[in-house]
């Protein structure tokens, strides 16, 4: 099969954008970074691509709330695209504010008792506990009851959070039970040692120490942490020590799904 | 139509703004509040159908898993005082921007250009508080009165209003722009009254040449011509008031000074930057074939790899951080970057740094007029930097916080930001640019309005009780971002010739910088886009209104230009063009309204004629060998274990790791040596380190230094300290020393002897020893300086109020790595290995941190670091081999605190402990315990070593160290008890040389000591 194409979506105010690009090529999926504009006026399109991603970033400054403003933008303009793209099983991943913005956009987790996917949010990743944007690297567990393609075979694995409205919620505790039930939740913040985390191990407060969700497909992934800030091994803040070198571990999620879908 | 809509929170659980605010009202003001609810208002002024606006509220407003609405009602219920805090009209309101845009995606039409949203926060009170302490909330901590209003509302004031209701917030401006003419008087009284009454900054002699030049019998033919007045137009008079600000000509640094030093000797010097800076970068050009474009352009470039350039530049916004810190700080990172921008053909921004000197966040002495308390300060202004540079997706990856008393009167706030460039775009050279005649001038970014009028011409002025208002910028750095993505797009597409930054003057500055490259220009003032109306011209051209740049675009490509910026969300508006003719002009309404010989603008200034004199404060030998008597009596009788552990939580010394952790430090996945490390991620980093081509191993390294505590004895060895201070930081994580580039940042109480500043001539001869130093080091250390900028009223008010800084100088380091895998942190790696200290350690304990401890100011304190660059260049190079040779472990640089603090830090950052015994003797000198344990001596870096490699470490040393002098002591070992021991192998009597302990406490009891002072 030919290489699959990558989307990255870029603008107002994402910037995670070509660190994501260098990864997804690197790990065999040539990565195209693309104004969200050229994809309003029709410039490029949704389906040209076999995997779209949703950079890190400050999309319009997080104003009003982190994400909101350019998954109103999408519902708005794009909407039809993108549910298509997700009709037809192209993977989709959304890391930090692009987490934001699939969840905002109700794209994540969708309810897997429904037909079709809606635009509908019944999740939200709001301020941090603590009240503050923070840099550091979490240890994060992957679910083996999960689906989720980009996480498959993983065990833990190491990566920076870098937000400040990274708190996982739900609306009701059923959306919660629902996640869990049907293999929905991919990653949790654990302590180092693999026990449940607490602050400043579980960073944000989130609920179940959930940093990253799929859709019922698995194909559609959104986490806070950054997977593309681990793309070299000295990326790590204990390369030294450790004696790591090469490639990143965060590398193995790209790799990931270039492999499903080869 | 004006809409009112109220979000709030559905339940307390995720109110966590409300409950960490509660905490900073009690922490900062001392005042008990039982709960605070927060509830963001949206002002919609625009014509809405039925039902719009609870679509609007429900969809794109109110989360709908947390939060709840309300249109044209209160949220507020239950509650004893309410504050609402909005901006004042005409203040950037970035949230509203983006809500607006976010509206006309919902509704999917365009909404004209009368539509407008306002947005406030509204905060809702419980407790038992008197009205004026919710007054002092609203005022202290919740608004900056210079930006924002509020409104202070008790239940029952609530109830009899019947609520809040919507309010517009729209200029209200019925003014029609003018230009005037304006007669330049004989009398010199008058004269300089002019330039005091319009901000100009001007001295006298610069009015009369300014007088003298609108004299010339060809000037006023010329403008007869054109039906011009043959007096200066108010256009005229703001523009050569910019161009000639302290803040864009660096008139000090220009002057002529006449220079006596402490022997009575005069030097003539023309020009400190000449002289000193530009002298030896130019010396150092022919072995430092790294340079590019060193002192020409926004930044300095210096080569990275085959492919790429990087460059670098900091800049400081002091002012604008004394009276708004989080706009002032804000303006001040964004505006670097777009030095960076703006630097050759526009280079992307990979990093940022930031510096700050505030006073003490406890001090608790009274505060003069106009201001703020340094927590205030210092929390603003971090906020400002933090959210500048993580919405622009730039890493803040070095920096500092330094404190001292005197920088209550201005407080310093060093912003820098490096970026990279493909060494060549379409075959040319990427750091080179040029204009051709009829080549557009095109605006892009944000709007014009009054913000930051005479931000120039302001911080070339002390701050006083009357400081402008309007000379404060609200940064935006989404607008910036957008500009940033498209600038690069548009460099890759060729579609622009030459660019640079519209920082401090404007369009004034920034288009008569670009019209030196061809002639002149000529621009239209009236097609510039306003904030709103009623703008006269001469504001339009010097507002300092930000995410500004100006562009020469050729003809042909301009409208391709104009449709990509549009496509990306940008304004980019087509003002005038470049010409031949040497004459910078501006229009309006067809009207000429400024016309001004380049000549003149750009060289017309008399150059400035200054005296300095050098009085050091000296001892005779007598009162030396007193004050040593006198200091051996005082720290005989001190405990040196109660004073090494408050020394490791004093405030420059403490962990600021819960600020720095704020920075996103890891954006773009550069990242290889973090600004903390260590087992838990919380040991000091010495520099950082960076590798920004993925695939390459090849790095940069970022490093600084700073010591204005040592300008209170001769700012001669400040400098040479932190020069020093850079380069051994940098050389500790593994730079090579002799690949290195530097720039200097100096920050200057007013040198310039006047009534107001009636000590001058000493400032100003502080001034020449710190220049006469920089050349020094710079050249004994191979530094070659390649941008640098100067500050230089950081003064307070006058006479016996007056508060002045210390004498500041920033040393930035950049460098270039071959091999970022080899480079090393400050954390201890393994209990077994060897430690070390490289360098000697003097009694140099005057004007250090531990002498400030003890109250005992300058000179009092002893003898003032000195660096010996020879000897302390052949340790670097020493260190950087071995470094290559895999020998060290890890390596730490000696500063504030002396040997016992960086040891401490060692530790800390591994969890680990060490049994150290100090061998004798670490120099020529003999040294005190204090001493031993506190002085600042310089080059000085603790290694450690793993026992297998210690042999071939120490040959390395002892062959190669030529001199006779050991520069290398074996301390100890590193243990894995958590425990640090110190003791000395003699007694200071000499009789009995029996190891003495002189310092002895867990690794946890020094991390809380040292984490808890500013642990936020």
């Amino acid at each position: 099969m030919a290489q699959p194409k990558t989307l990255v979506i870029t603008g107002y105010g994402i910037n995670s954008d070509n660190e994501l690009a260098y990864c997804f090529t690197l790990a065999g999926a040539p990565a195209e970074r693309v104004h969200i504009n050229d994809l309003i006026e029709g410039k490029k399109k949704l389906d040209e691509y076999q995997i779209v991603a949703f950079p890190g970033g400050f999309s319009f400054g997080d104003h009003i709330a982190s994400g909101r403003v350019f998954a109103n933008k999408i519902k708005g303009r794009l909407g039809d695209q993108i549910l298509g793209a997700m009709e037809r099983h192209c993977p989709i991943i959304g890391i930090c504010n692009g987490f934001q913005v699939l969840v905002k956009l109700g794209l994540l987790p969708s309810d897997a008792t429904k037909e079709k996917p809606a635009l509908k949010q019944n999740c939200s990743l709001v301020q941090n506990d603590s009240g503050k944007f923070e840099d550091r690297w979490v240890t994060l567990k992957a679910n083996s009851q999960s689906h989720c393609i980009w996480t498959k075979g993983l065990e833990t694995i190491e990566m920076p959070v870098r937000h400040g409205e990274g708190r996982f919620i739900v609306d009701q505790s059923e959306t919660l039970r629902k996640l869990w039930g049907h293999g929905q939740v991919a990653l949790q913040y654990c302590a180092p040692d693999g026990g449940e985390a607490q602050y400043p191990f579980n960073p944000n407060g989130s609920v179940d120490g959930i940093a990253g969700i799929c859709d019922p497909s698995g194909y559609v992934f959104g986490l806070m942490p950054h997977p593309e800030a681990f793309l070299n091994a000295t990326n790590h803040p204990r390369w030294q020590e450790l004696g790591l070198r090469g490639e990143g571990a965060g590398m193995k999620i790209f790799r990931n799904v270039v492999k499903h879908l080869g | 139509m004006l809409t009112r809509i109220e979000i709030g929170q559905k339940t307390e659980t995720t109110e966590s703004r409300g409950r960490r605010l509660k905490n900073t009202v009690f922490e900062d003001l001392q005042i008990r509040v039982e709960g605070i609810q927060t509830i963001a208002v949206y002002t919609l002024e625009l014509d809405l159908k039925p039902g719009e606006a609870e679509h609007i509220a429900n969809e794109l407003l109110a989360d709908p898993v947390c939060e709840n609405w309300v249109i044209e009602k209160n949220l507020a219920q239950a509650f004893d005082w309410l504050i609402e805090v909005g901006f004042r009209p005409g203040v950037t309101d970035n949230v509203a921007r983006s809500t607006l845009e976010g509206i006309q995606d919902l509704l999917q039409r365009d909404l004209g250009e009368a539509a407008a949203v306002y947005t406030a926060w509204q905060y809702v009170l419980t407790g038992a508080l008197s009205e004026a302490e919710v007054y002092t909330i609203a005022d202290k901590l919740l608004a900056n009165s210079l930006i924002e209003k509020f409104k202070v509302l008790s239940k029952a004031q609530w109830v009899m209003l019947g609520g809040l209701q919507a309010e517009s917030n729209r200029v209200a401006s019925s003014h029609l722009p003018t230009s005037r003419g304006i007669v330049l008087p004989n009398d010199t009284e008058s004269l300089q009254k002019l330039s005091q009454d319009m901000m100009l900054a001007l001295t006298l002699e610069e009015m009369q040449a300014i007088k003298a030049y609108f004299s010339r019998p060809e000037i006023k033919e010329e403008r007869k011509k054109i039906g011009m007045p043959e007096e200066a137009m108010d256009v005229e008079l703001e523009v050569i008031a910019q161009t000639w600000s302290e803040h864009c000509k660096h008139k000090i640094f220009a002057a002529d000074i006449d220079y006596e030093d402490e022997l009575g000797q005069h030097v003539n010097i023309r020009s400190l930057f000449k002289t000193y800076i530009w002298k030896a970068t130019e010396d150092l050009k022919p072995r430092s074939p790294w340079l590019r474009s060193v002192f020409t352009d926004n930044a300095g470039v210096i080569a990275f790899t085959e492919d790429f350039d990087v460059c670098i530049k900091v800049e400081t916004h002091n002012s604008p951080s004394a009276l708004d810190p989080y706009g002032g700080a804000m303006t001040g990172i964004v505006g670097v970057n777009r030095d960076v921008l703006g630097t050759g053909m526009g280079c992307r921004p990979i990093f940022n740094t930031d510096i700050f000197c505030f006073a003490p966040p406890d001090y608790n002495k009274s505060i003069p007029e106009r201001l703020l308390h340094p927590k205030r300060v210092f929390k603003g202004v971090h906020r400002g930097v933090r959210d500048g540079g993580n919405e622009s997706g730039i890493p803040t990856v070095n920096g500092s916080i330094v404190f001292d008393e005197r920088f209550l009167g201005k407080p310093l706030v060093f912003c820098g930001t490096g970026g990279i460039i493909p060494s060549r775009l379409k075959g040319k050279a990427s750091w080179q640019k040029e204009i051709h005649s009829g080549d557009r001038i095109v605006m892009v970014g944000g709007r014009i309005g009054k913000d930051g009028i005479h931000g120039a011409t302001f911080s070339s002025l002390a701050l006083t009780e009357a400081s402008p208002t309007s000379a404060v910028q609200i940064g935006d750095p989404i607008t910036q971002k957008k500009l940033s993505d498209f600038l690069l797009e548009a460099r890759d597409a060729g579609l622009y010739r030459f660019l640079t930054d519209n920082g401090a003057g404007g369009l004034s500055s920034s288009l008569g910088e670009m019209a030196r490259e061809v002639g002149g220009c000529r621009i239209h003032l009236d097609k510039a886009p306003l904030k709103y109306p009623g703008l006269d011209p001469w504001e339009i051209l010097v507002s300092e209104a930000q995410e500004r740049m100006s562009f020469a675009v050729p003809p042909a490509k301009l409208s391709e230009f104009i449709t990509l910026a549009k496509s990306r969300g940008v304004e980019a508006s087509d003002l005038g063009h470049f010409t031949k003719e040497p004459w910078f002009e501006a229009y309006y309404d067809e009207a000429c309204v400024c016309k001004i010989h380049m000549e003149f603008l750009h060289d017309g200034n008399p150059k400035l004629k200054l005296k300095a004199k050098w009085n050091p404060p000296t001892l005779s030998a007598e009162a030396k060998s007193d004050r040593d008597t006198e200091l051996a009596r005082v720290l005989t009788s001190r405990s040196l274990h109660e004073d090494a552990m408050q020394l490791l939580g004093r405030y420059n010394i403490c962990s600021k790791e819960s600020w720095v952790r704020q920075y996103d430090h890891e954006v773009q996945a550069a990242s290889v040596m973090k600004p903390f490390v260590g087992k838990a991620a919380d040991g000091p980093g010495d520099a950082a380190v960076l590798r920004p081509v993925y695939d390459s191993k090849q790095g940069l390294v970022v490093s600084h230094g700073l010591a204005p505590r040592y300008s209170d004895i001769d700012t001669y060895h400040m400098t040479a300290c932190a020069i020093d201070e850079a380069l051994r930081n940098a050389v500790a994580v593994g730079a090579n020393p002799d690949r290195l580039s530097a720039l200097d940042n100096f920050c200057w109480p007013d040198p310039v002897q006047s009534d107001v500043t009636p000590d001058g001539e000493f400032k100003l001869a502080q001034l020449v020893r710190s220049n006469q130093a920089l050349y020094d080091y710079c050249i004994a250390f191979g530094l070659p300086l390649i941008s640098g900028k100067d500050s230089m009223k950081n003064d307070y008010g006058r006479g016996e109020n007056k508060i002045s800084i210390p004498p500041t100088l920033l040393i930035s380091l950049l460098g270039t790595i071959d091999d970022v895998e080899k480079c090393i942190s400050s954390d201890f790696k393994s209990a077994g290995d060897i430690v070390y200290l490289l360098g000697e350690t003097q009694n140099e304990l005057g004007a250090s941190e531990y002498m400030n401890m003890l109250g005992i100011p300058d000179h009092k304190g002893g003898e003032v670091p000195k660096v010996d660059s020879h000897r302390a260049l052949q340790r670097y190079r020493l260190v950087y081999q071995a470094i290559q040779q895999g020998l060290i472990r890890s390596a730490h640089d000696c500063s504030d605190g002396g040997l016992f603090v960086a040891l401490a830090e060692c530790c800390i950052g591994a969890r680990l402990g060490a049994d150290i015994q100090v061998p004798e003797p670490l120099s020529l000198e003999k040294l005190s315990d204090a001493a031993l344990l506190f002085s600042e001596s310089q080059s000085r870096l603790i290694l450690s070593v793993s026992p297998e490699k210690s042999a071939e470490f120490e040959h390395l040393f002892d062959t190669q160290g030529s001199e006779t002098q050991k520069t290398v002591f074996r301390l100890g070992q590193i243990t894995e008890n958590p425990r640090l021991n110190i003791s000395r192998k003699t007694s200071l009597s000499e009789t009995d040389d029996k190891p003495r302990l002189l310092f002895s406490e867990t690794i946890e009891t020094l991390r809380l000591a040292w984490q808890k002072t500013l642990n936020d």
